[in-house]
């Protein structure tokens, strides 16, 4: 899109941009490490995320201030006031996906302790991968204001759901197979839950990359499922 | 509002004799083109503007906005080298007809300018002139109660009840604007063109008259050239945007505003033209 007259207010939405790309870069980051530090029980590497959560927290403030001083002093209209409405809604998922990994990081340290199955590590490394690709092509898809990768990647997270209810099962199984594992295993399914809920944020974003982009809504026609087996057709 | 949303977007969809668009129309305007000497200034332009319900133009200066306003009451006629083509109907009545005399309409179709321009007379004789030359009262009381009634719907007469003998030039700048719109009322018009209303005013003056178009748009139509934006966004129900001569888009004033379905739309509300 050509510039604006103004070239201050050029360079106000660039920053609010790459502030969200900073945002989103850390946020990836976090999770990252918050599952590699519950994959191999680093209780340092747990401690260090759980602290790195706060710069998100101060970003996302800085995000919303700055959002506000551009409403204030430039009466944004048209695909600018999205761009500000959406960098400010996405600004809080990406708050959301480090409060979540801040959680499982905090579980790491709770649960201090091997991990009694293989198989459950690989589950839950796999998902993690899966919602960082979702959490990054989104983040593209918003500085790249492409709705069709927005739409393609809402249309993914399907498999995150479907990998956390196999994960969610299988939990279960063992819980009980022996109550001992009940401890280790909450904390995991929490664990699994909070990733779940990252794939969730990323799909947020895309329904807001989407409006920022078109003007219009996505249509919210992709029947979820979840680990309780019922069907859910509300919108998000 | 009871309309179908989107139903008309942009100009080049417009079908002007589709019966659904017509139901709540005022005034419609079918291929109006205006020349000044050999200035093609409004090019083809088609719109419906519904009753009771405030629409804005909006554009550049120079798009014709205004231009196309003042042929809403025949204003152009006074300038010898405008020449006004197509068709400008009110309640489906060709106000260009040989027929029609202009100073009746224009009496239907009231105008309130950028500067306030009172007479230099009283407030009294302000708002009273044009229900006096129009002969539309015969005795002193009844034209009292227009002048009350007009001044009291233009939220003026509670600061000028006890001093309606003064210099209607005396008043503040925002004062003169509602007295003008007083004027314009007392008449009975249909409805009310107005041009830049709120130019000249501070925000308070500008709140005000807002605060009063709002209120007027239950009995009148209203027509609002603005170069304001927020303006356009806060008291119309329908925007119009113009360019270079052109009516690009006209829809609902809230689409418009943050959902444009023409480029030169976006750039103009975003303030992207170099």
């Amino acid at each position: 899109m050509s510039e604006h007259t103004v070239s201050a207010y050029d360079q106000e939405l660039t920053e609010i941009a790459g502030k969200i790309a900073e945002m989103g870069g850390l946020a990836e980051s976090i999770v990252s490490n918050a599952v590699s530090a519950l994959i191999t029980q680093d209780l340092v590497l747990a401690q260090s995320t759980i602290d790195r959560d706060q710069r998100l927290d101060d970003l996302l403030h800085e995000i919303e201030m700055r959002n506000v001083q551009v409403i204030a002093r430039r009466q944004p209209m048209g695909q600018d006031l999205r761009e500000i409405m959406a960098a400010t809604r996405i600004a809080n998922d990406l708050e959301r996906v480090g409060d979540m990994a801040k959680n499982v990081a905090k579980r790491v340290i709770a649960i201090d302790s091997d991990l009694k199955s293989k198989k459950l590590a690989i589950g839950v490394e796999h998902m993690t991968e899966l919602a960082l690709n979702q959490l990054k092509a989104v983040l593209d898809a918003f500085t790249r204001k492409d709705a069709e990768a927005a739409v393609r990647i809402r249309g993914q997270d399907a498999e995150i759901d479907a990998i956390y209810t196999s994960l969610f099962r299988e939990l279960l199984t063992y819980m009980m197979e022996d109550p001992r594992n009940i401890t280790q295993c909450a904390h995991l399914l929490f664990c699994a839950k909070n990733i779940e809920r990252i794939g969730d944020h990323a799909t947020n974003i895309a329904e807001n990359v989407f409006y920022m982009v078109k003007g219009d809504h996505l249509l919210d026609d992709r029947p979820r499922m979840d680990e309780t087996g019922v069907e859910d057709k509300e919108s998000v | 509002m009871s309309e179908v949303s989107g139903a008309i977007r942009t100009a080049d969809e417009f079908e002007p004799n589709k019966a659904t668009a017509m139901e709540n129309t005022k005034i419609s305007a079918d291929k109006v083109q205006v020349y000044y000497g050999d200035t093609h200034a409004i090019k083809d332009v088609s719109i419906n503007i519904r009753a009771q319900t405030v629409t804005a133009f909006i554009g550049p200066s120079g798009c014709g906005k205004s231009t196309f306003l003042r042929c809403l009451n025949r204003m152009n006629d006074t300038i010898d080298i405008c020449r006004v083509e197509g068709r400008i109907a009110i309640d489906d009545e060709d106000i260009y007809d040989p027929k029609v005399d202009p100073v009746q309409l224009r009496a239907k179709v009231g105008m309130v300018f950028q500067k306030p321009n009172p007479f230099p007379k009283s407030i009294y004789d302000n708002v009273s002139y044009g229900p006096r030359i129009h002969g539309l009262v015969r005795r002193k009381s009844e034209l009292d109660d227009i002048v009350a009634s007009s001044l009291q719907k233009a939220g003026l007469w509670e600061e000028v009840k006890d001093r309606l003998d003064s210099p209607g030039t005396g008043l503040s700048g925002g004062q003169q604007q509602r007295l003008c719109i007083a004027r314009a009322i007392a008449v009975s018009p249909e409805v009310i063109l107005m041009d830049e209303p709120c130019s000249a005013l501070d925000p308070i003056a500008t709140a005000k008259v807002e605060e009063l178009i709002d209120e007027l748009r239950e009995n009148y139509t209203i027509v609002i050239v603005t170069h304001s934006m927020q303006q356009a966004a806060r008291v119309s129900q329908r925007t119009a945007f113009f360019h270079l001569g052109n009516l690009v888009e006209v829809g609902d004033t809230q689409d418009i505003f943050t959902n444009p379905r023409d480029k030169r739309t976006q750039d103009y509300i975003t303030g992207r033209f170099g």
